[in-house]
């Protein structure tokens, strides 16, 4: 995984709520077998729409998403998330996640920033009225910076941790491949097996 | 203080618990399917790992697969499809291939083969894995990155998610479903109010619920931003379990029995939320917009998007639907219906659609997809899919379908559905569909009258 610290960049404002992964990445790009390649699908049919904000010439480059409410609802396609990264997003705020997309983006280091509703409109209005303005997501601050503004946001220390250092999750689990076989021990001799 | 049953399952399954960590996790059974794994093989394959328990591990092709006899007609479906064939080869693990009799939706098949059981925890990369729920399993949904790490594994770590009861008081009435009941709920609480919760489904209409209807209520979970959703065993699920290729048998049983009837909520157990509702007031109830919290009774008309909690989306929502606020919705002509999916494409939701279009012709396209091979056969037996295509609807072959459209079977730009799937998102059913969420029952009485109409209007 990407290893994120402080991210500063460009943002782009998307005032809607429910963005759902099916909005996110169609299901007709899910037929890829690789990892790669994604970024041509991300809003798919949003991007078809002139007006939509990401066709607009002066988000160009953006790198963090503001978005309304219950952003990454729906599916679980981790492709959502590798479509955002590979679109050259490297965080996303929003007031609250779906918990699987939520999940899914801090296994691959896109960060997603949960702020107050009225912290996030204020933040959108800024871009709007200067698309050119920098925000920083600052992970090891925990805080969010644009335009003498700052806003602190809440993760736990684990996930902080294991983003900051860029840690691959089964790495560390097999280190405790003891444990795993302790438990496997004592499991009750009735549940099923496929075999 | 005591314990809700998520608890229980939860703290019987924590393998590794250290200060600042997420627990680690033991899962029971981790399904599979043709989209969410190929790169977690690969992942797999890159790093020189192995699959820890093949045993515990089971996959199918459901998402891809067209639903008409013959091979796959789009190469990259194919080559998807031909992706699973390979990796489950080569590392060991039990494939049901399109064409066998166990292959079918991941989410029907668990159930059905007897592999999801009380107590147990079950993940596969799809997020409508909260079905397995219903059983009073701890099931959710991963992403590929964790299909990875359960396969290398065994395990997930995680936090425990808030508990919140919906308390479901009444009977459900006559020609009320178990669909109505979850998008009654959905809409109460909205597609965000169960985030960061397991949802324990409780109360006397849950208890009167078939464990099909309970499959219903728990796959929907989802829909209301659940991580998962929970019923607790009772004598319903040891009825449906018994006998099943993979449940317990002999003494086994009666140990397993034992230890399943300890899987309730204790009396003095506190829920971090509580919700409640009275199932006696409900009637068939339908989605307006874009999203399964976007939804109303049958009776009623699409509300001003000003009355709803969310009027720039509700607006949004009208404007792709192509609707407009104050129409009743049985006015709402539809131009395809689709039975089927993990939602409601069991032999229970079959038998209710037949037993509105026998002897009746339906006047919309109507698509009745059995949900797995083995429904299929079921249905058959009963001599269903003879009403189904008396009536004039098409009768196929097992699989995901029209519920996300990634195999033919889809909607064109503009043309609108009864579905009795799980999602109306926008384009969910192909480009430009638009879909309204509806009840086995509903989707029969409306392919009769090619408008959404409850049966008792027939
Ligand atoms: S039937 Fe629909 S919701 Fe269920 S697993 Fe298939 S695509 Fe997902």
């Amino acid at each position: 995984m990407d290893a994120f610290t402080t991210h500063t960049g460009r943002a782009v404002p998307l005032r809607r709520s429910n963005v759902d992964t099916d909005q996110i990445i169609p299901a007709v790009w899910l037929k890829q077998v690789s990892r790669t390649g994604f970024e041509k699908g991300l809003f798919a049919a949003w991007r078809e729409d002139p007006a939509f904000v990401l066709n607009d010439p002066v988000y160009e480059g953006a790198s963090i998403l503001v978005s309304g409410p219950d952003f990454g609802t729906g599916s679980s396609r981790e492709h959502a998330v590798w479509a955002l990264q590979q679109y050259g997003f490297r965080a996303v705020i929003a007031a609250r996640f779906g918990d699987i997309f939520r999940n899914n983006s801090t296994k691959m280091g896109l960060l997603p920033i949960v702020l107050p509703a009225e912290t996030v409109e204020a933040l959108q209005a800024a871009i709007e009225a200067d698309p050119a303005i920098e925000v920083t997501a600052d992970l090891a601050a925990r805080e969010v910076r644009w335009g003498g503004e700052s806003a602190g946001f809440e993760i736990d220390d684990y996930t902080r941790w294991r983003l900051l250092e860029g840690l691959d999750d089964i790495g560390l689990t097999l280190r405790h491949a003891d444990d795993v076989q302790a438990y496997e021990n004592g499991r009750q001799r009735w549940l099923p097996t496929t075999v | 203080m005591g314990r809700t049953l998520a608890e229980k399952v939860w703290e019987q399954h924590v393998v590794r618990r250290a200060d600042g960590e997420p627990d680690l996790l033991y899962i029971d059974l981790h399904l599979i399917h043709e989209v969410t794994s190929p790169q977690a093989f690969d992942g797999l394959r890159l790093a020189g790992r192995k699959v820890r328990r093949p045993d515990l591990t089971i996959a199918t092709e459901d998402h891809n697969v067209p639903t008409v006899l013959g091979p796959i007609a789009d190469p990259v479906s194919k080559a998807q499809v031909e992706t699973l064939r390979k990796n489950a080869a080569e590392f060991g693990i039990r494939l049901h291939p399109m064409g066998d009799p166990g292959q079918g939706v991941v989410h029907i098949i668990g159930p059905q083969f007897g592999l999801t059981q009380p107590g147990m925890t079950v993940v596969c990369g799809d997020s409508h894995t909260s079905t397995h729920g219903a059983f009073g399993a701890l099931a959710f949904g991963i992403g590929t990155s964790e299909v990875e790490h359960v396969l290398a594994t065994q395990t997930l770590p995680a936090y425990r998610p808030k508990t919140m009861a919906i308390e479901v008081s009444g009977e459900l009435p006559f020609g009320v479903t178990a669909k109505d009941l979850i998008l009654a709920i959905i809409a109460k609480i909205g597609t965000g109010g169960g985030q960061g919760h397991i949802v324990e489904y409780r109360g006397e209409a849950i208890r009167d619920l078939s464990m099909e209807g309970r499959m219903t209520v728990c796959n929907m979970s989802i829909e209301a931003g659940a991580r998962a959703g929970m019923i607790a065993p009772d004598e319903t699920t040891f009825e449906y379990l018994k006998g099943r290729r993979h449940a317990p048998s002999g003494e086994a049983w009666d140990a397993a029995v034992e230890y399943w009837k300890s899987l309730r909520t204790d009396d003095d157990a506190v829920f971090d939320t509580v919700v409640e509702i009275d199932a006696s007031v409900l009637s068939p109830f339908v989605t307006w917009g874009t999203n399964p919290g976007q939804g109303v009774p049958l009776r009623d008309a699409i509300p001003a998007p000003g009355e709803t909690s969310d009027p720039a989306a509700a607006q949004r929502a009208l404007d792709y639907m192509g609707l407009s606020a104050g129409t009743p919705l049985t006015e709402i002509q539809v131009d395809t219906v689709f039975v089927g999916s993990c939602t409601n494409g069991r032999l229970e939701d079959l038998r209710a659609v037949a037993e509105v279009l026998r002897g009746r012709t339906v006047t919309a396209r109507t698509l009745i997809v059995p949900g797995s091979m083995q429904v299929k056969a079921d249905a058959e037996a009963e001599g269903l899919h003879e009403v189904f295509k008396a009536a004039g609807a098409e009768w196929r072959e097992a699989g995901c379908s029209m519920c996300l459209g990634m195999n033919p079977d889809t909607l064109a730009p503009g043309e609108r559905s009864a579905s009795t799937s799980n999602r109306n998102f926008e384009g969910r059913q192909g480009k430009g569909g638009r879909t309204h969420l509806v009840s086995p029952a509903v989707a029969a009485a409306s392919a009769v009258t090619g408008r959404l109409t409850a049966p008792a209007d027939l």
